[in-house]
């Protein structure tokens, strides 16, 4: 086994997702499966070879940087419209800090 | 008629005064919400959208001003690039109701060309999967063979071109998503170079793979179009700086003595029927006065677990957006900031946008870093490193698509690893970021179209079309 139910849960922690005791069972059968076939990179000697981030740049290292000008932004509205619950121009959430 | 439309036919109707704009794209929209009870290709239609964009050429014309190279062009959009004002689902429950606040750079660009965009195409949720099966809204039927899957993820742009419900579409690419439906659906699907449109507004996968590319079922439009939506563009600083030649006048040309490099990596574990219309194809090619020559990309082997390590990487990055607190969506009736984020993603994701986050953020966490992530990073370079000695060597290399024509719904979907590794042809180009395409190329006894995959050197879209509209016309492969 690659990967166990409780390190599954683990995960799933880290990734902030509720999983189902099924969903759990299911997804370390899963995974395991394909983490055993990922396991085939190691046979490839990968020694003095650069890790490739960024595939294409074709342009001079500053290129991308453009004058600091102003812009419209957004606005406030437009970017609280899709937002389940706000009110007074902000976000809300459920309570963070108690007072 | 509508059907079978190109965008030059589109073009001389309208200079013809055959038909108005508007009459173009009333017809159109009726004949693709009629049509789409067949395919359920389209999620959504933006009628008024259309019958402006449509005015607007309408104006235009009358004025004598020139109203774009798309002009009245009806078409449709993959539902993961944003449209302002018009819902984008990303096949999701969780963006059931998002109205994004913007265009997208390419859905810009298409309307400023005068493109009309008719509605919203069905996908894989956030472009995860390889047959459509994985939206939250149903899944695609292919409309050469309506019990068969369109391919994915971009299956509903596809079956639409391929329906005539759209004259061209707009995809996106991230492992094969565009190449893979289009061979599937008998349309041409382009895969650009890496960065050659910009990717504002394309709602993130796996951004170091993420590609628009589009859909059309003639080699010449979907060279029109890619120039149109191809560029630099401020807002993706990823975007390539290139100037953009136009693809269409550079189109017809000598193939006669260009080298193609067969690999024979791909031609391991396809289909008999599959390798058949691709051996056919390439003694078109030898007919054309191409040069054949076998070579090997030796990396293919990993590609596949190379690939799933990035793109589960990004996506599960990307995806942490997605915790109930701007995207509209928000689940339970929880008392805490974190039940709020975990039962919000725990409901909204479907089965497959979950493994993908959960193998993501494995083989990001703590400990398994190096061996697998940075792992996958130099296997990358490998798979890079392949293709660049090869185009030493040869002009375009020619493959399958996939190994298999479009399959039956339901048939491969309880397997994911199987159906993560259908995707061996279609990764590599993607890691390496090169031009690629599906030309169609015949079709099995079943009648299921077989996609013919051309690869070329970054920024070589011109000789790539060049060698497939000299393919597509020697075969009458051309769609209408």
């Amino acid at each position: 086994m690659k990967i166990t139910e409780p390190e599954v849960r683990y995960v799933a922690d880290l990734a902030n997702l509720k999983l189902t005791d099924d969903e759990v069972a299911r997804m370390s059968r899963e995974l395991d499966e394909i983490l055993t076939h990922i396991e085939t990179l190691k046979e490839l000697d990968t020694s003095g070879v650069e890790p490739m981030a960024q595939v294409l740049y074709d342009a001079e290292e500053t290129a991308t940087l453009r004058p600091d000008v102003e812009r419209a932004p957004l606005g406030n509205a437009a970017a609280l419209a899709n937002a389940p619950l706000a009110s007074n121009g902000y976000y809300k959430v459920p309570r963070v800090i108690e007072r | 008629m509508i059907a079978s439309l190109t965008i030059s036919e589109v073009q001389a109707g309208l200079k013809a005064k055959t038909f108005s704009a508007t009459e173009l794209t009333q017809k159109a929209l009726a004949f693709a919400e009629a049509e789409n009870v067949k395919t359920n290709a389209y999620l959504s239609f933006c009628p008024e959208r259309a019958m402006a964009a449509a005015d607007r050429v309408d104006q235009a014309l009358s004025q004598g001003a020139d109203p774009g190279p798309l002009a009245g062009v009806p078409l449709a959009i993959k539902d993961v690039i944003v449209t302002k004002g018009v819902r984008t689902t990303c096949g999701s429950r969780l963006l059931e109701k998002y109205i994004p606040p913007y265009d997208a750079t390419a859905v810009a660009r298409i309307e400023q060309a005068g493109g009309v965009i008719l509605g919203k195409t069905n996908c894989d949720e956030f472009a995860m999967g390889s047959s459509n099966e994985n939206s939250a809204y149903g899944p695609v039927r292919n409309p050469v063979a309506l019990d068969r899957v369109p391919g994915g993820s971009s299956g509903g742009s596809a079956a639409a071109t391929a329906q005539g419900t759209a004259v061209v579409a707009l995809g996106s690419d991230t492992g094969g998503s565009v190449r893979q439906p289009a061979s599937f659906c008998g349309v041409v699907g382009v895969t650009p170079t890496y960065g050659r449109v910009s990717r504002y507004g394309l709602v993130a996968f796996a951004s170091s793979l993420d590609h628009v590319g589009p859909f059309a079922r003639t080699v010449a439009d979907a060279a029109l179009l890619l120039r149109v939506i191809a560029g630099r563009d401020e807002m993706d600083s990823t975007s390539a700086f290139a100037p953009v030649p136009d693809y269409l006048s550079l189109l017809d040309g000598n193939v006669c003595g260009k080298k193609i490099g067969l690999p024979k990596e791909y031609f391991e574990g396809v289909a008999s029927e599959t390798a058949d219309r691709i051996a056919d194809g390439v003694k078109l090619l030898k007919k054309l006065g191409c040069e054949i020559r076998d070579i090997s990309l030796p990396a293919t082997k990993y590609a596949i677990p190379c690939y799933y390590i990035i793109c589960t990487a990004e996506a599960s990055s990307n995806l942490a957006r997605y915790d109930g607190v701007r995207y509209t969506t928000r689940s339970g009736e929880s008392s805490t900031l974190s039940d709020m984020y975990r039962e919000t993603r725990g409901s909204g994701f479907g089965a497959e946008c979950k493994r993908r986050i959960m193998l993501g953020t494995y083989v990001l966490s703590a400990g398994y870093y190096d061996a697998y992530y940075l792992k996958a990073q130099k296997v990358r370079a490998l798979v890079a490193e392949d293709f660049h000695r090869a185009f030493s060597a040869v002009d375009a290399i020619v493959a399958p698509v996939s190994p298999f024509p479009a399959f039956k719904l339901g048939e491969k979907s309880g397997d994911p690893m199987e159906m993560y590794l259908s995707d061996i042809y279609s990764v590599t180009g993607s890691l390496a970021g090169i031009p690629c395409m599906s030309v169609p190329c015949g079709t099995t006894s079943q009648g299921l179209p077989v996609g013919m995959q051309i690869l070329t050197k970054h920024f070589d879209e011109p000789g790539m079309f060049r060698l497939a509209h000299a393919f597509e016309k020697a075969g009458g492969f051309a769609g209408h």
